[in-house]
């Protein structure tokens, strides 16, 4: 288990900072939290939002990262969403998908169901699994200034990688982006294929 | 092609071809016994990416995100893994995303390892509970057949189809 630190980041802010100059990034965020904070920095036809599925986050953005091999994905999820599907890291891990970066909001809280405490609060380490499965690079950030340091990773680095952001569990306003599953599907396709 | 009166005819030749004629990109899977012989043709084929996984619910995901980004793909999995990918296929049928899956049964025709009865039992009443359209095939004969049919299903009517082998064709899978 890792050493614990002090929690100090707001994931608002650190959402709005890694989406800040997201170029023509695909995004795939979990259920929850992950979703509003994508919607609440800006609501973008590249998004695709899980309001359901718990647990197939990373996959899904496996599937998308290797049918678009030249675009970055980036899947920004939940501790509780990526701890339902674990298992998903080895899976990853084998096919080395260099365009995948993931990307865990860790509050240590299940957030959708009254703040109960996940795993990572009891010193589960997410990043310590990734790595135990095979990726090169799987970090821990507790800073402003490793977050600096994190977001060019997230965008540029040869995946797949993973980022685990600790961030506090004070509420947020929520903001909820389109939720019809066929509207969400049809926009992103249409965005990016042309088709829908 | 050999022909299907030959002896040495296996119906994973065809449905192998027909995953290139429809442009299947990405095979997801669970091994089993039932459907080795496809997934041993597909893992040699360098036109489509085999994945490995440790859970077949993760072959759902991962088929959403394919046709997110224009591929197509085919689920693998043995009836014990049906059962793990229900609260998923939720996003197939809320977004009507298009999956086609071959299931392998176990559990029933001429089972003799209890323990994958109860699953086996379930398989086909817990795929339609789920929304998924069940083509059942128990001739070897048949099953290209069917695997186009249920890929016309999946990919231009965008359902959750399922192509369900029985055991008759498949043989009874070793002990586990």
């Amino acid at each position: 288990m890792a050493a614990r630190r002090k929690i100090t980041l707001d994931r608002r802010k650190v959402v709005g900072q890694l989406l800040k100059d997201r170029g023509d990034l695909l995004l795939v965020t979990g259920l929850g939290a992950p979703t509003w904070d994508a919607a609440a920095v800006g609501d973008h036809p590249n998004n695709f939002y899980l309001w359901g599925g718990m647990g197939g986050a990373v996959l899904t953005g496996l599937g998308l990262a290797l049918a678009q091999p030249k675009r970055r994905v980036l899947v920004m999820t939940g501790d509780g969403e990526m701890l339902m599907g674990v298992g998903g890291l080895a899976t990853v891990a084998v096919q080395k998908p260099s365009n995948l970066a993931i990307c865990i909001i860790d509050n240590q809280r299940y957030g959708e169901t009254g703040m109960q405490e996940t795993h990572t609060a009891h010193g589960v380490d997410l990043p310590a699994m990734a790595a135990g499965a095979g990726f090169q690079t799987a970090l821990t950030v507790y800073t402003a200034k490793e977050l600096s340091a994190a977001i060019p990773v997230l965008h540029s680095q040869p995946g797949p990688v993973f980022i685990d952001i600790k961030v506090t569990d004070s509420p947020q306003s929520m903001t909820l982006p389109p939720r019809d599953g066929p509207t969400l599907k049809h926009r992103f396709r249409e965005n990016l294929l042309g088709q829908i | 092609m050999v022909s299907k009166k030959s002896k040495s005819w296996h119906w994973s030749q065809d449905v192998h071809q027909l995953f290139k004629k429809i442009g299947i990109k990405q095979i997801a899977y669970v091994p089993d016994g039932g459907l080795a012989r496809l997934i041993e043709r597909v893992q040699a084929d360098k036109s489509m990416r085999s994945v490995v996984l440790t859970t077949e619910e993760e072959g759902v995901a991962q088929m959403a995100g394919a046709w997110l980004g224009g591929q197509r793909g085919v689920l693998l999995t043995q009836s014990g893994g049906v059962g793990n990918c229900i609260n998923m296929l939720s996003m197939m049928q809320e977004c009507r995303i298009p999956l086609l899956s071959l299931v392998s049964m176990r559990g029933e025709w001429g089972e003799q390892y209890p323990w994958q009865v109860p699953m086996g039992q379930s398989t086909i009443p817990a795929l339609e509970a789920a929304k998924v359209i069940v083509h059942h095939v128990d001739q070897a004969e048949k099953v290209p057949e069917t695997v186009e049919a249920a890929a016309k299903l999946a990919f231009d009517a965008n359902r959750a189809v399922a192509v369900v082998l029985s055991q008759r064709i498949a043989g009874s899978g070793g002990q586990g």
